[in-house]
């Protein structure tokens, strides 16, 4: 019965990363280049980013909560650095810790109001969607681009591997959350913590966890991963603009979905956000080899996918009622 | 004769409508200071002018949505793919009736693909389809709401892009251009079309056991089971109402600039949706609910918008200002908000913080 359920915690999990790997061999078997480490290395550059968010979103979701700022708190972190950097001629030491404290502290303030004004909260994170969109054109309605040299070294390096591939220091940064993102969820309190009160907040409390404190925390790591995707976010753009990264907290919640964490709460893996990431860079990269798709069809793509993993997970739990009834 | 006011006054505040109203006032009353000519409405050409009627004009849409959208609310659902809806209808219509000239009898005229009662037929029939398939994976596969509604957010701007091929198509067709910026009566023509909508689901919801149902399903939708009311029936309509709402609104929004544009047309208006019907006093948890206050609420957004463009602010601040009143209506809505504020306020004023805090 145990070795059941857990086969059913991990189902989501196992057919994501198949998935991967079976788009990955389609693409192989149809295109002439598409086999080779710089296409897979091609996919953390250009997501490195998403990865940063999905991993903030992912705890969220597992606590049983939502955090739709997400896309607009990456617009303000790269307007604001622009501006702080390009007009205000700040060093680039200062202005990322900066960046970085104001994410989590957007994100504790956020939490704060959920968790003390008990305001749910989709509403709470919209009217901080709403509020880091509008800061965004406060500061500038026009793009103001990044001509720092520091930004420019970073957006520009490549870290050289064997065999001629490369990497960018975003995709360093990217990798070093989700290995912290792992241990967070899996070999501290906090992590522990996390799932409990997912799963149920009521039984947490009454088991003496810090259900406030957690959930605030919570909110404040979304918050710190948005901004720290803003800054990865302005080495790739190189420029602070009002309509940047739009719609991405959608795409950050898709890849968790899709990587198996339910928006229920309680069930969450790093690692399936991060396959989340990489199946909907496989589908990009699938649709530039095609040539004639257009970029609307990952859009279609990634919905169709999050229908049929949330459709499977429903069904997933269904079959558990129904097993747990009978014994 | 005192007592008499008292008692319409006690009535009025703790009527639901009290505070989406108060909301509205004040806003008219800022404007009725500072923004020239808020309130003078001239005769133009048969039609009546002003910002006033632009206000209503603009909100139509929002307010169609609002409609949909507090059925939905009212059944402990949320829909936030309208705006995607919005976007998919205005396709549709566009690329239906097109914008072909052509010589007909040697009168340079504008021929539509197909008739246009079919070109609005079928955009509103699509929308209503996409409402039924969110009501489907919500009342029969039982996905959460947003979760389900997502899906229809992240795919409807690119089936809405594959329909006009990636292209803002424009359409000058005229009698199309009336939906949006037609006049009957002196009035705007998308009016009517609220009146219209309102009418019949006012109607429905108040005059039927429609409305009563539907509130007993947002409070609990188990106890409505047994109580005999088919709980997934009425969730799958809620939900395709709200599309229906969203192709109107669509045809509104498309007809009123002339153009489909499938990335931009309708572009974060489901938030402006939910806001509107949470600023019109109902509770996104669902239950009671109140289809005039949604409507006062659109009105109360839309007029903050245009005061803001008629102050000569930069519109880009819009944003700002909404997420403030957003803060402040949640908080305001918040029992623990109210209970921390105003038993403090209650302790130094010497009343029992408990008592007052229950009476609010």
């Amino acid at each position: 019965m145990k070795k059941m359920q857990l086969s059913y915690k991990y189902i989501n999990l196992m057919i994501t990363v198949v998935l991967f790997f079976a788009l990955f061999a389609a693409g192989s078997v149809l295109y002439n280049g598409f086999f080779s480490t710089q296409v897979l290395l091609n996919m953390l550059i250009d997501n490195a980013f998403l990865i940063i968010t999905a991993i903030g979103m992912t705890f969220v979701l597992i606590i049983g909560g939502i955090d739709i700022s997400v896309g607009s708190v990456i617009a303000l972190v790269c307007m604001l650095s622009a501006y702080l950097l390009e007009i205000q001629h700040l060093s680039a030491i200062i202005v990322i810790p900066l960046m970085l404290l104001m994410g989590f502290l957007f994100g504790l303030v956020q939490g704060s109001f959920i968790h003390f004004f008990t305001i749910q909260p989709f509403i709470v994170t919209l009217a901080g969607m709403f509020l880091a969109r509008g800061l965004c054109y406060v500061i500038s309605i026009d793009t103001i681009m990044i001509t720092n040299p520091f930004y420019q070294f970073v957006a520009t390096y490549r870290i050289p591997l064997p065999f001629g591939n490369f990497i960018s220091i975003s995709v360093i940064i990217a990798l070093v959350l989700v290995l912290a993102a792992l241990y967070l969820s899996n070999y501290t309190k906090f992590g522990r913590a996390v799932y409990a009160i997912g799963g149920n907040a009521q039984s947490a409390m009454l088991m003496g966890l810090p259900v406030g404190r957690t959930k605030v925390l919570v909110y404040g790591l979304s918050g710190f991963c948005s901004a720290l995707s803003g800054v990865v976010f302005s080495f790739y753009m190189l420029s602070g603009y009002g309509l940047h990264a739009m719609g991405l907290e959608m795409d950050a919640i898709a890849s968790a979905v899709i990587g198996g964490t339910p928006l229920t709460g309680g069930v969450g893996f790093v690692t399936g956000t991060l396959f989340g990431v990489l199946i909907q860079g496989v589908i990009q990269t699938l649709i530039m080899f095609q040539g004639t798709l257009s970029s609307w069809w990952t859009k279609i793509a990634v919905a169709f996918l999050l229908c049929l993993f949330i459709v499977l997970q429903r069904i997933v739990v269904f079959r558990k009622e129904r097993t747990k009834s009978i014994s | 004769m005192m007592e008499k006011i008292q008692s319409i006054w006690n009535r009025f505040t703790s009527s639901r409508l009290c505070w989406p109203l108060a909301a509205l006032f004040f806003v008219l009353l800022f404007n009725f200071f500072f923004t020239k000519d808020f309130f003078t409405i001239e005769m133009k050409d048969g039609h009546f002018y002003g910002v006033t009627i632009d206000v209503l004009n603009r909100a139509a849409p929002l307010m169609l949505l609002a409609i949909g959208m507090t059925l939905v609310i009212a059944t402990k659902g949320i829909d936030i793919s309208v705006g995607s809806m919005i976007a998919i209808s205005g396709a549709v219509a566009a690329s239906l009736i097109g914008g072909k000239l052509e010589y007909v009898d040697g009168v340079k005229t504008l021929v539509t693909l197909v008739p246009m009662p079919v070109a609005i037929f079928t955009a509103l029939l699509v929308t209503t389809l996409l409402g039924m398939w969110n009501g489907l994976l919500i009342s029969k596969v039982g996905i959460q709401p947003i979760v389900a509604t997502l899906i229809l957010l992240v795919a409807g701007r690119g089936i809405a892009q594959l329909i006009t091929q990636g292209q803002i198509i424009t359409v000058y067709y005229k009698p199309f251009q009336f939906i949006g910026t037609g006049y009957i009566f002196g009035l705007p023509f998308s009016l009517f079309i609220v009146g219209l909508v309102f009418g019949i689901t006012f109607y429905a919801v108040r005059k039927t056991a429609l409305g009563m149902f539907i509130e007993s399903i947002g409070i609990n939708a188990v106890a409505s089971r047994f109580a005999g009311i088919n709980v997934s029936k009425y969730i799958f309509s809620a939900y395709a109402f709200s599309g229906l709402c969203a192709g109107l609104a669509g045809l509104i929004i498309c007809s009123n600039v002339s153009s489909a544009d499938g990335n931009n047309a309708g572009l974060f208006i489901e938030l402006d949706a939910i806001l509107a019907v949470s600023l019109g006093g109902n509770s996104l948890d669902g239950g009671r609910f109140s289809l005039v206050g949604s409507l006062i609420g659109a009105l109360v957004i839309q007029s903050i918008t245009t005061t803001i463009y008629a102050l000569g602010v930069p519109p880009e601040i819009t944003l700002v200002v909404k997420s403030v009143v957003v803060i402040v209506i949640c908080l305001l809505q918040s029992a623990n908000f109210r209970k921390i504020v105003f038993s403090k306020w209650a302790q130094k004023r010497g009343i029992p913080g408990e008592k007052n805090a229950a009476k609010l």
